[in-house]
């Protein structure tokens, strides 16, 4: 073994601080080795899923590890599809969706709706236009609609912008507005709400679809089919873009003392008031 | 007795990159192949259309492919002739205090996050791509240009090494036979240095290749492909980096599966590189 050593020669061996030098080296290269298989979960509850609830379920494990000192929750934002398949795998004992449960998904997971969530579709402020109706927004998500004269505004072609393959928020917009058909692959796609409303509050022939706790006066929220985006409408079930905030768990297992405190928190009134608070709507009993 | 500690030491840790390496390639390869042999590999590198999670699902990455070389080659317009400029004027016509505020000026370039570049993208440049050229903004052009100054430190200081290695007999000689200076580096630095200007250009192409956050936020991500610059596309890393964190199942495998193309791309340009740098004209100069 020929390893070249450039400053042995330089430092005889009776130098001193080398050796120091390395042995502290070595000490931390073994601390970190021992940090990094030291133990990780020390028994606390993980909730994973959609980064729609995310900042939701954040809020309300910070009030509760508040309450109750000493207790972790880790709330991890992978999006819809990887919280379900975290659930169903055992990775996480809970997992967030903000899409509705497939029917192969239902059958082998528990769920409580803990909110709902409306959908808006936001325009730039400078947008002549207030509203427009769900074939019109399909027409314009699925390319067939490529300039807002056709839809009565000035004569600029419309930037779509969508979110990516995968998300809660574009599977429930697929849901509820596409019904299916494809969003154009012009549209402009981006990973997440925040991105979406920055890129309409700049380019005045955008949209976007957000969700409606996150509409701010840096863009405007459209009218659908007439029916203005707002709490009360979502209430009484004029406002069709409504999406449930869904927590689940397998079936048959019931959840961790803590899981099921949490998931009572979240459910109970302080949890309940904590989400309106944040402008979501109460979940309905049924999903 | 030290010496063959600290030797073994050193090895050791040497290999953990290596086998770091071989760990990456191969859980790349074992999560990607799978998909493409599926697919098929021509299905997979021609197919136009990504519809991951569509039904049924298609993946196509010749939009990506098609993306990647857009974006690449304009961002190589940009910084080529730009750091090839610089590089000349450091080493030829800089008064020496000028060259050495200049070297680490352009080294800080380098140290600046992409996500920094990216915010500047998709903050100024593309509003003002917008109201210049119109279309969306965020595109091609946008993401080529900021990609053009984020591979300019890499091009210049190779260049520059090229440059200053070229021997000062021939600089000597061709002064001596009556050259003017700007005869001397177009006749003699310039082809003297070409292979290391080369490498250099190759990496910064590899850099340019694979940035992926700065890319996500100026390109637009649509999966159509581009016939202009105006136009918003999607690299082969920016698809991977928006919807990684929610793919699942063969979402997932498709998305390693493109992550083994860009694998193959990068080894064959560092290739490519590796056998200009190791040119002799490059090495030959004594400082």
């Amino acid at each position: 073994m020929h390893i070249i050593l450039p400053h042995s020669n330089a430092h005889p061996p009776c130098r001193g601080w080398l050796p120091t030098r390395w042995r502290s080296w070595l000490i931390l290269w073994l601390m970190l080795l021992l940090a990094a298989c030291g133990p990780s979960d020390s028994g606390g509850l993980t909730v994973t899923g959609s980064t729609s609830v995310t900042p939701f379920a954040e809020h309300l494990a910070e009030l509760y590890q508040k309450q109750h000192p000493g207790i972790a929750i880790n709330i991890q934002g992978l999006g819809s599809s990887a919280g379900i398949r975290a659930a169903l795998d055992g990775v996480a004992e809970i997992g967030m969706s903000s899409r509705e449960l497939q029917p192969e998904e239902a059958d082998k997971l528990d769920q409580v709706v803990i909110a709902r969530d409306a959908l808006a579709v936001v325009v730039n402020p400078d947008n002549p236009i207030s509203g427009l109706s769900t074939a019109q927004i399909q027409g314009i998500f699925s390319g067939q609609i490529r300039s807002w004269d056709a839809l009565g505004g000035p004569p600029q072609p419309i930037t779509v912008v969508s979110r990516e393959a995968g998300s809660g928020t574009f599977s429930a917009f697929g849901e509820l507005v596409m019904k299916g058909k494809p969003i154009a692959t012009l549209a402009l796609r981006q990973g997440s709400n925040g991105a979406i409303r920055q890129i309409v509050a700049q380019d005045p022939n955008a949209i976007g679809y957000i969700s409606l706790g996150i509409v701010d006066p840096t863009v405007k929220a459209l009218a659908i089919d007439g029916v203005e985006p707002s709490v009360v409408h979502v209430d009484a079930g004029t406002y069709k873009l409504v999406r449930p905030f869904l927590l689940v768990w397998r079936k048959g297992q019931p959840l961790s003392p803590l899981g099921d405190a949490f998931v009572g928190y979240v459910m109970g009134t302080e949890g309940q008031n904590e989400l309106m608070k944040a402008g979501l709507v109460k979940g309905s009993t049924t999903p | 007795m030290r010496e063959r500690v600290i030797g073994s030491w050193l090895l050791l840790t040497a290999l953990g990159a290596l086998i770091a390496l071989g760990l990456i390639t191969y859980f790349i390869f074992q999560a990607g192949v799978p998909l493409i042999a599926r697919v098929g590999l021509w299905g997979f590198l021609s197919g136009t259309r990504w519809n991951p999670t569509g039904n049924p699902p298609q993946f196509g990455i010749l939009p990506m492919i098609v993306g990647s070389l857009w974006l690449t080659g304009g961002a190589l317009l940009i910084g080529v002739p730009l750091g090839l400029a610089v590089a000349i004027f450091v080493v030829e016509l800089a008064p020496p205090q000028l060259a050495g505020f200049m070297r680490p000026a352009i080294q800080l370039l380098a140290g600046i996050p992409s996500v920094v570049y990216g915010f500047i993208g998709l903050t100024l440049l593309a509003p003002l791509v917008r109201t210049v050229f119109g279309g969306p903004g965020l595109s091609v052009l946008t993401g080529a240009i900021i990609l053009g100054f984020m591979i300019l430190p890499t091009i210049i200081a190779i260049s520059e090494d090229a440059m200053r290695a070229v021997p000062l007999a021939l600089r000597e000689g061709a002064l001596a036979l009556g050259s003017t200076h700007w005869q001397v580096i177009s006749g003699i630095i310039l082809p003297t240095a070409r292979s290391g200007i080369i490498a250099g250009v190759i990496l910064g192409m590899g850099r340019a290749l694979g940035e992926t956050m700065a890319v996500i936020m100026m390109i637009g991500n649509s999966v159509d492909i581009p016939t202009s610059p105006l136009q918003p596309a999607t690299t082969l890393t920016s698809n991977i980096g928006l919807e990684l964190a929610y793919a699942s199942g063969a979402h997932r495998e498709a998305l390693f599966a493109t992550g083994v193309v860009l694998f193959i791309i990068i080894m064959i340009l560092n290739g490519i590189a590796t056998a200009f740098v190791r040119r002799p004209a490059v090495s030959r100069g004594s400082t």
